[in-house]
């Protein structure tokens, strides 16, 4: 049987997407009708008992603010680790392995590791109470010191997750040819002007990609918080998740899995309609 | 427009295992074209790369008149400089990559617009302004890369290869237009190349390096016709100088050079030179073009000429010239270049006719040239 | 201050820097390991900043007792699947990706990334209805089903670009001396790619060891090791285990990972390079 030859690559292809399309489809499908139907018709009561419940605004404003605290400062240290990396010296090996080693640890773990250092009997206050910079231990966590909580989320998720940001950026600071940077260097840039002129604009589809990624992810946090904060600091997912595992109500559990999928392709279309580098846009 | 200066200069890597620039001492006068030639990895860009302010020097001076820049970062130096891969920077337009060095030295902007312009319409790309570098083509890019390099009316201007990623046809018409610039510039330009083409038609002196060492300077018709070693003499010219291994005799006419199946009675000028290479093995030079072939093509301005004999072995038939290789003695290969299509059989006896005032004789051990 | 004096101190400074942000990863981990293994007197000990007495007593407990090596053994065997599916459906689509040129090619590829994107408990949450139909929830097979899905992105652009740097010639020498194309990708490509698809697979058991959100919703018995932490410790107002138990928890969770990357780690940074193009 001779198999028309053009047709190889997409039968190979073909089941790789399928199952992607199968996994993608399907429960998005499906959760549109558990969220928007009730026996048969289209309804809006599982919305308006999703609205109507406070946690899930107080879900909705502490993911916003987490990414918001979270993601630009990740970037922000992603970018000065790389530049500060990104030259020879002894060590540079280690130092980059070291970085990238949170990029191992799931956010379970980071979580309970935050916790080693933040608790009462923790390494932080420990240290400080020794030092005798404190007399009682600073409390991290528990219901009445919410927003402890939330700092110490940050804090964890600063130590997870900037080495996602940090190796994305290296990537794209390793990719920028070094006679761009010497001929700065020829015509008169100093180190900042370098920096500001050459180094950043053409960084710009790295941040952008981290951005995008970060955000998205940002979006779904959970583990995180569950081990930190439990439902004191309430957040999308871990709502969605308390609702589907503990109350076993399907449709406001699907609610909020299309309040993030919805979160997250306004913020993905925003980035890219925002950061758009026209340098790559145009063509010869 | 200064006089670049450098003295014993050095660059050592690997604690001094790699000696890539071993002591070179050069001065290039103000407003002249110099070509620094040599074969790769022989210090030539690493030179260039010192005199620019991108490597510090391991030893030695760099003056730029009577300056003292040896340590000077590139910015203080006012220099500009052509890379090999041009380094446009691909996120600005023509226009803001030709600006960039303005823009660093605060000139106000109706300036910078005018010297814009002005360098924009030199190479000439004033239509391709406000396009980005994704949209030119290599030549385009290049024509970029020199325009932003003459735009802030540098000191010394340094390029390094600048044609080497261009195609045959381009290099040669670029080569012209890069050598008119200049003149009319007038800067002092240092021109790293291993082209021995390029040199030879650019330059107004040529620096051949070899091994991080300086080994001749001069015009390009001095390091022609007088190279001063084996090696500068078989790097310039195409095809290479012919050597060969001959001792000197004294016979009854005088010095003559003696090889197997040639003998070549020798000017008595020459004798002082030779004096201590009597019953030595020399070698000995000579171009392909400074011979002849008896009875199919003449050689013009011979002064003195003498005779060997050689089996025709090979033609390369070019079309505007044709390169026979002929066997004289037993084994020696040499090349003669003649002018025009001429028809000769391979096997055939020839007479070779060679013009005495363009023999070079080489030491053997030092490879320095004797004559 | 003089030129070499201010060149020392700004290498200190570097150097100061670098050490910083190195203890800043590195310290929470050897702290959090080191009070998995400590006395709870040690640990509730204020004076002791670091514990001096040590016992598996606690790992162990974790391990057998709360059912922790139970968690390990099922996470494994998710992990595998998950690479023996993802693998077996993505090497295909990325060969084709690298090696044939095709009308809607690049469409593909941006769609392949674009699903990666897509919000993973939108993906979870509805499966579930699916999954209990089909029986498949609370079974090994159903996470690892799902964690196929989150990987397969990843392992086509990885693997696609393992193979494109195969050399076209070499698989055409093969195919002019005899083999067929699949027998030359057998022979010559497959054993060429092989480092590299190591490196995927170790990234993709990290992957699947570590994911929590989708484990936890779709097990309920025979849980993953984060689901069963999950589970155990969540919630630092709520949770029942004492915080040693927390530390040892981490540890355990922690080792496998690490290792892995320790191993793979050249191919880090090339790899996300890879899937940013």
């Amino acid at each position: 049987m001779k198999v028309k030859s053009s047709y190889i690559p997409y039968f190979l292809i073909l089941p790789a997407f399928a199952y992607l399309l199968f996994f993608v489809g399907y429960p998005l499908v499906q959760a549109l009708y558990t969220a928007f139907t009730q026996n048969g018709h289209f309804s809006l009561a599982t919305v308006r008992k999703t609205f109507t419940d406070p946690y899930f605004w107080d879900a909705l404003k502490y993911t916003i603010t987490l990414a918001g605290v979270i993601v630009p400062t990740q970037v922000a240290l992603a970018i000065i680790l790389a530049l500060g990396v990104n030259r020879v010296f002894k060590g540079k090996d280690f130092t980059i392995y070291a970085l990238t080693i949170p990029l191992t640890i799931s956010d379970v773990a980071a979580g309970l590791i935050w916790y080693s250092m933040l608790s009462p009997s923790g390494f932080l206050n420990k240290l400080l109470l020794n030092i005798g910079l404190i007399n009682n231990p600073i409390y991290f966590f528990g219901y009445q010191y919410r927003h402890m909580e939330f700092l110490a989320i940050v804090l964890a998720e600063l130590w997870r997750a900037t080495s996602i940001v940090f190796v994305i950026i290296l990537a794209g600071l390793q990719m920028i040819s070094h006679e761009y940077l010497e001929a700065a260097e020829v015509f008169g840039a100093d180190y900042w002007t370098r920096l500001r002129k050459i180094v950043i604009p053409l960084l710009k589809p790295s941040i952008q990609s981290a951005l995008i990624i970060r955000t998205l992810f940002a979006m779904q946090i959970f583990g995180i918080v569950w081990i930190l904060a439990g439902r004191d600091i309430p957040i999308l997912a871990g709502e969605g998740f308390y609702r589907l595992t503990e109350l076993k109500e399907y449709d406001v559990a699907s609610i909020y899995a299309l309040v993030i999928a919805g979160l997250s392709i306004i913020l993905g279309a925003l980035y890219i309609k925002f950061m758009k580098a026209e340098y790559l846009e145009v063509r010869g | 427009m200064v006089e670049v200066r450098l003295e014993n200069l050095k660059k050592y890597f690997g604690n001094g295992k790699v000696k890539a620039v071993d002591g070179i001492d050069l001065t290039i006068k103000d407003g002249e074209f110099l070509v620094l030639l040599g074969p790769s990895g022989c210090g030539k860009t690493t030179t260039l790369r010192m005199i620019a302010g991108l490597e510090t020097p391991t030893g030695g001076k760099i003056w730029f008149g009577d300056k003292d820049v040896t340590y000077f970062s590139p910015k203080d130096r006012n220099i500009s400089m052509v890379f090999q891969s041009y380094a446009v920077w691909p996120h600005m337009t023509v226009y803001d990559n030709i600006a960039f060095p303005l823009k660093i030295k605060k000139h106000p902007k109706d300036e910078i617009d005018k010297k814009v312009k002005w360098a924009a319409e030199m190479l000439p790309i004033e239509n391709l302004l406000d396009r980005y570098p994704a949209q030119l083509s290599g030549g385009q890019r290049q024509r970029v890369a020199v325009a932003r390099a003459i735009v802030v009316e540098p000191a010394v201007l340094l390029m390094d290869e600048p044609l080497s990623n261009l195609d045959a046809k381009l290099r040669v018409a670029m080569r012209a237009e890069i050598k008119k610039l200049q003149t009319k510039l007038k800067v002092t330009t240092i021109y790293v190349t291993h082209d021995q083409v390029e040199a030879m038609t650019m330059g107004d002196r040529i620096a051949v390096m070899n091994k991080g060492k300086l080994l001749q300077v001069g015009p390009p018709t001095e390091v022609y016709l007088k190279p001063n070693s084996i090696f500068v003499g078989t790097f310039i010219g195409a095809p290479e100088m012919n050597l060969l291994e001959v001792s000197i005799k004294e016979k009854e006419n005088g010095l003559v050079l003696e090889g197997t199946g040639l003998e070549i009675t020798l000017p008595e000028e020459f004798r002082e030179l030779l004096e201590r290479y009597i019953n030595k093995s020399v070698i000995f030079g000579i171009r392909p073009e400074h011979m002849t072939i008896e009875g199919v093509s003449t050689l013009e301005h011979v002064k003195r000429a003498r005779e060997i004999e050689g089996t025709v072995d090979f033609i390369e038939a070019l079309g505007t010239d044709t390169i026979v290789h002929a066997r004289v003695g037993e084994g020696n290969l040499i090349k003669i270049k003649l002018p025009g299509h001429i028809p000769l059989e391979i096997g055939s006896k020839v007479k070779i006719v060679v013009d005495l005032d363009n023999i070079h004789i080489f030491d053997k051990t030092t490879e320095n040239a004797v004559i | 201050m003089n030129e070499e004096t201010k060149f020392i101190l700004k290498k200190l400074v570097f150097y100061a820097f670098i050490f910083t942000v190195v203890a800043w990863i590195v310290i929470p981990i050897i702290i959090s390991t080191l009070y998995g293994f400590a006395l709870p007197k040690d640990y509730y000990d204020p004076k002791k900043i670091l514990p001096t007495s040590f016992t598996i007593k606690y790992v162990k407990t974790l391990l057998i007792t709360l059912g922790a090596l139970d968690g390990i053994k099922n996470s494994v065997i998710v992990a595998l699947i998950t690479i023996a599916i993802s693998f077996a459906l993505g090497i295909p689509a990325g060969y084709a990706v690298a090696k044939f040129i095709f009308p809607g090619k690049d469409t593909i590829k941006l769609s392949i990334v674009a699903l990666r994107m897509f919000p993973i408990p939108v993906m979870a949450i509805p499966l579930v209805i699916l999954y209990i139909r089909l029986h498949l929830i609370d079974t090994l097979l159903g996470v690892a089903l799902a964690h196929t899905a989150m990987s397969l992105p990843f392992v086509v652009l990885i693997t696609s670009s393992i193979f494109a740097g195969v050399s076209k010639e070499l698989e055409e020498a093969a195919m002019v001396f005899g083999l067929t194309r699949l027998g030359s990708f057998f022979k010559i490509t497959l054993p060429l790619a092989l480092p590299g698809l190591a490196a995927a697979a170790m990234f993709t058991f990290v992957m699947s060891w570590n994911e929590v959100f989708v484990a936890s919703i779709l097990t309920l018995a025979h849980r993953t090791l984060p689901a069963q932490i999950l589970s155990i410790m969540a919630g630092a107002s709520g949770g029942a285990a004492p915080d040693y138990y927390k530390f040892a928890a981490a540890f355990i969770m922690i080792l496998p990972a690490i290792t892995f990357i320790f191993f793979a780690r050249k191919y880090l940074v090339t790899m996300w390079g890879i899937t940013l193009k």
